[in-house]
């Protein structure tokens, strides 16, 4: 087997009243790494996810699972052919079969009597509980049941449908930390589908943000974080602050000052745009000179951190989150001060 | 397709014959007698039914629980049961007033039970809102709280027509002449059997025209707007009213279920001359159809289930509404309808065991395949995408996961088809192989030859078998049988 685990070109698919809920995707999911697609409900991702899988057909364009084509003009390969883990949400467990049968289900009979169930609950974690009953399960339990299921017949590519949303959030983190491990100590190629940005930077090595039925973006949580293609992706994955300014030689002039702007194309001419940056590289501090032009209207105590709620001259407000705790109260005036760099996006037309 | 033989039967004497029939004097009379009855039994059943839910759910009663249940009973009574007790302690009754009572006695709670269950899930918010803005309590309960009931209480209405319109043993007992005592007669009494084809039409047409009215006042039915748990009101004091309530209560519930219990007592008691050994053999004979029965029509249910729950496109939506044509079908004109075709096509088959099968799958397949079809949709889709991903077929998805998971409620459905099998009287009549004759045949039989003492036993053993499964089924369904 050649190629990567899964590769989706020019994909099309959708529904009678809504063709294009899929708009000509690409995805490519290396051998044994694990891909986020990103996504604000009703953007697609369920339905990418049903295409892989062999339940909804793809209109256009094509799917491989390991360089082997299973999508495309005149193709369609039944689910049960393709060799696919589907990790639905909440498990989805068999309820008339206990845990070792879910396991082992979709296991040859001769496997189902050897080692492999036991070795797959041991991997996520549930030696012994061969015998359990699914309703006997917690939640995060059921899923990572789910999981050894999916894992069992060593499939061509794992798929994980939101399997984190139904959990609470305090059990949330530790799942998703043992089923990640799971995944890459099976060496499993794997997509996750989530609308949860935390979800998709914390645990996938590439995140894809899908919006209205495209890929507007793909690249490492880092990228897409730091440098995300647009104002969208970039509210979508954290919180931003967004400043409207004017750009001349590296340089952006803003209405907290001069920010420094990365990988800008120095034009000499001013170019107006908006500024994009993250509340962690602003810093409020008590300024006496500075009033008029910035003050402060809020202070939210994190714990670790402190979000500062800075009003400016023209009424638009920014937010900063820094370490320490300024000694300031709501109405004083303050300096806003940018670490690093912003990201630049000039004006469209 | 029996029906459609049927109608080639009627048509094959000829347009003439037909219209001759048609227009005949008796086939007038009895559409006469039978609209008649059916309209009167459905207005008795609306205003006990509504009166009785109303009292029951939304007043003071004294225990309405009880009540409940009581009032419920009927519902596991056969009709020719019921029927069998009146003219057996009032032999004057018979005719249209003993139809008429016997028929509302049984049939009332199909309009209790839903009008009971909407008025449970009334919010009691807009009945305060109506009294809030200036209306009397009475007003209320007119526009509003009816408002809220009136899909349900209509539906229940039709469904008691559409039972009246194909009773047979109710009416041939009490010796009220409607279609399908017409059918059988004509069927028995002569060589020429045109008329008793024609009329079986006629009665099926009738059967239609009530269910699609059935059908559209359930789908009319408004739902609550508001989110969130509904309240349910607080109780109507009835003060004074309180001892005439629970007498009329208690009046309803000894017609309808003192009176049948009471006379089997009693006629049991001083049948001397009981024949443990035909009683022993009726019995058998029943377990034995209605068991073979309910399996043809299970088996035959759980592909159209299975395809109804899971795949909507239109042949499939066609092929169910094909199945529940037969809900509205009278088991007279089924029985008639596979006579004739058994005649024609199989001669070896009329009056063997296989013919009278068929007729029970016929008749109960809709039962059936509506309890397949929810087993079936209440097992989640998505573990059935998990199957396939993991390697496994349509086919061996279906049998490893949906129906092992089905598989209890398709059971309910298989035990449900038995029970109402046990108990069917005129498809029996006309098609049981000669000598095997069930607890229902019997009692029919000595009943119509005033042998009451005679056939008491069999009534007794009928309303055992009936009423302790259809208290469990009801107990582990949910619903009433």
């Amino acid at each position: 087997m050649t190629g990567p685990a899964l590769s989706v070109r020019g994909l099309r698919a959708g529904f009678p009243d809504h063709p294009d809920v899929l708009a000509g995707i690409d995805l490519e999911v290396p051998r044994g790494g694990l891909v986020a697609v990103l996504g604000a409900s009703g953007g697609g991702k369920t339905t990418l996810l049903r295409v892989v899988a062999g339940f909804h057909p793809a209109a256009a364009g094509t799917v491989e699972l390991g360089g082997r084509p299973v999508a495309g003009p005149g193709l369609h390969v039944p689910p049960e052919r393709r060799r696919i883990g589907l990790v639905p949400q909440e498990g989805a467990l068999f309820p008339h079969l206990t845990v070792a049968d879910n396991v082992g289900f979709g296991l040859s009979r001769r496997e189902r009597r050897g080692s492999r169930v036991a070795e797959m609950l041991e991997l996520v974690g549930l030696a012994g509980f061969e015998e359990r009953r699914p309703g006997e399960l917690s939640g995060g339990q059921q899923q990572r049941v789910a999981v050894a299921r999916a894992l069992a017949a060593a499939p061509e590519l794992v798929l994980l449908d939101e399997p984190f949303s139904a959990l609470d959030a305090g059990l949330r983190s530790e799942v998703r930390d043992q089923v990640r491990e799971a995944l890459r100590a099976a060496g499993a190629s794997a997509v996750l589908v989530t609308h949860d940005q935390q979800e998709a930077l914390g645990c996938a090595d590439l995140v894809a943000v899908l919006r209205d039925g495209r890929m507007v973006q793909t690249g490492t949580p880092q990228q897409i974080y730091r440098e995300p293609a647009d104002l969208g992706v970039a509210r979508f994955v954290g919180e931003a602050v967004v400043l409207p300014g004017s750009l001349r030689n590296g340089c952006a002039r803003t209405p907290i000052g001069m920010v420094p702007v990365a990988s800008a194309n120095g034009s000499g001419a001013d170019e107006s745009g908006s500024v994009l940056l993250r509340p962690e590289q602003l810093r409020a501090s008590a300024d006496p000179h500075a009033a008029g032009s910035a003050t402060v209207r809020e202070i939210v105590f994190h714990g670790a951190d402190t979000t500062v709620v800075v009003e400016l001259g023209d009424g638009l407000r920014v937010r900063c989150r820094q370490p320490d705790v300024p000694d300031v109260r709501p109405g004083d005036p303050v300096a806003v001060t940018v670490h690093g760099q912003a990201r630049w996006f000039p004006e469209t037309r | 397709m029996p029906l459609v033989y049927l109608a080639v039967r009627a048509g094959g004497a000829g347009p003439e014959r037909v219209l001759q029939i048609l227009s005949g004097p008796r086939t007038l009379e009895l559409a006469m007698r039978s609209i008649g009855l059916a309209a009167a039994v459905t207005a008795a059943c609306v205003v006990i039914g509504t009166g009785a839910a109303w009292l029951v759910v939304r007043t003071d009663i004294p225990r309405p629980r009880v009540f409940a249940v009581l009032l419920a009973l009927p519902l596991a009574v056969p009709s020719y049961v019921a029927g069998f007790t009146w003219i057996a302690e009032a032999p004057g009754l018979a005719g249209f007033w003993g139809a008429f009572g016997v028929l509302t006695a049984v049939n009332f709670p199909y309009v209790l039970l839903p009008v009971a269950a909407a008025l449970r899930s009334a919010d009691a918010a807009t009945e305060e809102v109506a009294r809030s803005l200036g209306y009397g309590p009475l007003r209320v309960l007119a526009t509003v709280t009816w408002a809220h009931v009136r899909p349900a209480a209509t539906a229940g209405g039709l469904l008691v027509a559409l039972y009246v319109l194909s009773d047979f043993g109710a009416v041939s007992l009490m010796r009220f002449e409607t279609f399908t005592l017409g059918i059988y007669t004509s069927y028995r009494g002569t060589f020429d059997r045109t008329p008793a084809a024609v009329l079986g039409c006629v009665l099926v047409a009738l059967a239609a025209l009530v269910t699609w009215g059935e059908a559209r006042a359930r789908g009319r039915s408004a739902h609550r707007t508001s989110s969130g748990a509904p309240r349910p009101p607080s109780p109507v004091r009835l003060g004074r009213w309180k001892p005439v309530a629970v007498a009329a209560l208690l009046g309803v519930v000894a017609i309808s279920a003192g009176v049948p219990v009471l006379s089997l007592v009693r006629w049991t008691a001083t049948g001397t001359d009981l024949d443990l050994g035909a009683l022993a053999a009726a019995t058998l004979t029943t377990f034995e159809v209605a068991a073979l029965g309910a399996a043809l029509t299970t088996v035959l249910a759980v592909p159209v289930g299975v395809l109804a729950a899971r795949y909507r496109t239109r042949t499939v939506a066609l092929l169910e509404a094909g199945t529940y044509v037969g809900h509205a079908l009278p088991g007279i004109t089924v029985g008639l309808a596979l006579v004739f075709l058994g005649v024609r096509l199989v001669p070896g088959m009329y009056q063997q065991l296989p013919l009278l099968l068929v007729g029970y799958a016929v008749l109960f397949l809709p039962l059936a395949v509506g309890s397949v079809r929810t087993a079936v949709a209440a097992a989640p889709p998505r573990l059935e995408e998990v199957s396939r991903s993991l390697g496994h077929g349509r086919v061996a998805t279906l049998f490893r996961v949906t129906l092992p998971l089905a598989a209890p409620g398709i059971a309910a459905g298989a035990a449900l088809a038995a029970l109402t099998i046990a108990k069917e009287l005129p498809a029996t009549l006309m098609l049981r192989p000669t000598g095997a004759d069930t607890l229902a045949v019997e009692l029919w039989q000595h009943t119509s030859v005033s042998e009451y003492a005679a056939a008491a036993p069999y009534a007794a053993a009928l309303v055992i078998l009936a009423v302790v499964p259809t208290l469990l089924l009801q107990r582990i369904t949910g619903r009433p049988a």
